[in-house]
């Protein structure tokens, strides 16, 4: 463990952008902490506070100098490893024949500063769907270089140490910090990253300052604003299929997409097809898609989840349950995003809760 | 090409492989709804392209867009593909514009094909409604090839009406080389509309008379889930073993490749875990409403 002043940050962000990163960080923007380019320290969130709850996310202003005393936005690093609008290739027609090819990629190595242990692991999920099949989100992942950040104030939406991803950074990070009153308690967590310690003007850390590390994750676990009971997944969500509350659920969903779209994991998407005014260049992009609208599941001329309580329960036991079966891990990293950002404040882990309570309750239809 | 090559192949390459050019060359219109598109490659496009029964292409049109269609032409003839395209949607309304030498891009093949091994030794039983034979036609045309791998070949083909039934130019052909081979073809419509010298009944109503042998038969059926549902069940009252009866599945597939998302049937991806699902795999999904 070792010990950074709080200028050695400012440094380390501008040695990486030496070093040919995009370095994105928290920044705030638009009433709301979000992940953006970032060149310096001043460009982090000091002194700001977040308030979340469900369907509500406030950011207030504090006279002191902290710069990590909040929980995440509805940013990830999603965004920028999988993004929510990619050209994937281009085909052309010229005299009849056609040439497709596919898109050449020249983006600059991403480093991310200050994700959350929840968000690591978020994109560990994702590399299990993406990084055998998916050769650009390869790319992009294998460059892409990790700074986190150890929670110490998490959100009340959050539950990261019920899904065992947080609050404390355990996998996917190059370098770990902890933030204290005067500077940061790094950890490297790769070859690269203690590459970049031996750059740094680290010292060693003091035991005392290695115990705070422990204290302030200790507290993180007990400020955890909700719990969630994930025993007996994937087989509690699979045999409540015609549960009762799925109905109650949606009635309260607007079917909206705003929890897709905010969680670290959903990575369903569509391809889309555009063609030049000339008619002779046509595109495919991917864009993001989410399993609440009715073109998601249309196949051979007919919607298959006509209901939205089809769509909400597709949603959540996919992330909760199929899940496991498919990738060998929950979809939740227990971020609350799909909480916050849920603008009738659903709550899944009430809603796994209300199914827990009445397990193999069965709807009555009466059409 | 084995399913696992194709699956290494698209570990390394966007969309899951290149997209290959082929060449419209005939389009024959099969029923009021549908039309088989005949293709070639172009010149080089299908080097190393080959296909099992069950298998699907990814077609492209261009600027309109993709769409998951079986391929119901032999998997012998890699280079002549025939594709038959059902006009329900967006891309596949785009179809009817198609004249012969309209070019057509092609990612594939993807999914798991019919299990004809399994069948071999045995009974091979063919259960289609519909559109549903086309998916099944180039395992039907594998099985003529090698007819003497299976005891008996039984084809139970049904439609809503006759006008609804595919291939009905190659119908006579089949016929003569079925007796020839000692194909039991059994043809059904729910409602006859003008000649129709066959059976009215759904699909199901033909079991009696095709004398199916549970112990020796395994099943392929393709068709309406409705339809499935209700032979699978026939099947399994009859005594066929359910890990002998097969069925091909359609979603939503837009990539091919288990990526983005829309195929999936609770923990299955219809593109890569089937189209091709063994009964008992498949059938408690199918029972949930809107799964």
């Amino acid at each position: 463990m070792w010990y950074l002043a709080r200028d050695g940050l400012d440094r380390l962000i501008r040695l990486l952008a030496e070093q040919g990163y995009e370095v994105v960080g928290p920044t705030v923007r638009d009433g709301a902490i979000v992940l953006d380019r970032i060149d310096g320290l001043a460009d982090l969130p000091a002194g700001v506070r977040e308030e979340q709850g469900p369907a509500t996310y406030e950011l207030h202003r504090t006279d002191d100098d902290r710069l990590f005393d909040w929980a995440h936005g509805p940013d990830s690093a999603k965004r920028f490893l999988f993004p929510p609008r990619e050209l994937l290739s281009t085909i052309s027609r010229n005299g009849g024949g056609m040439h497709h090819e596919p898109d050449p990629e020249d983006d600059r190595p991403v480093a991310f500063v200050g994700l959350r242990s929840c968000d690591l692991h978020a994109v560990e999920v994702q590399d299990r769907v993406f990084l055998e099949l998916d050769p650009t989100y390869r790319r992009r992942r294998e460059r892409a270089l990790f700074v986190g950040v150890n929670c110490a104030v998490p959100g009340s939406t959050c539950f990261c140490a019920s899904m065992g991803t947080g609050p404390r950074c355990t996998i996917g990070f190059d370098l770990a910090l902890t933030e204290l009153d005067d500077g940061f308690l790094v950890e490297g967590g790769s070859p690269r990253g203690e590459e970049l310690l031996s750059t740094l003007p680290v010292r060693e850390a003091t035991d005392d300052e290695s115990a705070q590390a422990d204290r302030i994750a200790a507290l993180a676990v007990e400020r955890m604003g909700r719990t969630l009971d994930t025993s007996d997944m994937p087989d509690l969500l699979y045999r409540n299929r015609t549960h009762p509350r799925w109905r109650d659920v949606a009635e309260r969903c607007l079917a909206c997409a705003n929890c897709t779209n905010a969680c670290p994991t959903c990575f369903c998407h569509d391809v889309v097809d555009g063609v030049s005014l000339s008619g002779d260049l046509a595109s495919r992009t991917r864009e993001w898609a989410s399993c609440f609208s009715a073109e998601y599941s249309w196949a051979a001329g007919e919607v298959v989840r006509e209901s939205r309580a089809s769509r909400y329960r597709q949603w959540l036991t996919h992330k909760f349950a199929s899940w496991i079966d498919q990738y060998g891990t929950s979809g939740c990293v227990g971020c609350g995003r799909c909480i916050t950002w849920c603008p009738v404040g659903i709550d899944v882990t009430e809603e796994i809760v209300a199914i827990r309570a009445t397990d193999g309750a069965v709807e009555v239809v009466t059409s | 090409m084995s399913v696992t090559e194709v699956r290494d192949v698209r570990a390394t390459q966007p969309e899951g492989g290149p997209m290959r050019i082929a060449a419209i060359q005939r389009v024959v219109p099969e029923t009021p709804e549908s039309a088989t598109y005949w293709m070639t490659w172009r010149d080089g496009d299908g080097e190393g392209y080959a296909f099992e029964a069950g298998q699907f292409n990814m077609l492209y049109l261009f600027g309109v867009g993709e769409v998951a269609i079986s391929i119901s032409s032999d998997p012998m003839h890699p280079h002549r593909l025939g594709h038959t395209v059902r006009h329900v949607g967006r891309v596949t309304n785009a179809f009817k514009l198609l004249q012969p030498g309209d070019e057509i891009g092609i990612r594939g093949p993807f999914g798991r094909p019919w299990p004809l091994h399994e069948a071999e030794g045995g009974d091979l039983l063919v259960i289609a409604g519909g559109v549903g034979v086309c998916p099944v036609r180039p395992a039907i045309e594998s099985a003529m090839r090698h007819r003497d791998k299976y005891r008996r070949l039984i084809l139970l083909l049904g439609a809503r009406t006759p006008d609804l039934l595919p291939y009905k130019d190659q119908l006579d052909e089949w016929v003569a080389l079925m007796e020839r081979l000692g194909v039991e073809l059994h043809l059904t419509v729910d409602e006859a509309v003008g000649p129709w010298l066959y059976d009215v009944g759904v699909v199901t109503t033909l079991f009696p008379k095709a004398r199916i042998e549970p112990g020796r038969t395994t099943a392929f059926m393709c068709g309406p889930e409705i339809m499935m549902r209700f032979a699978g069940r026939g099947l399994l009252e009859m005594g066929v073993p359910p890990e002998r009866v097969w069925l091909s599945m359609e979603r939503h597939m837009q990539c091919g490749i288990q990526l983005c998302g829309h195929c999936q049937l609770g923990p299955l991806f219809v593109c890569s875990d089937g189209p091709v699902f063994r009964y008992d795999v498949i059938a408690p999904f199918m029972e949930v409403r809107d799964l």
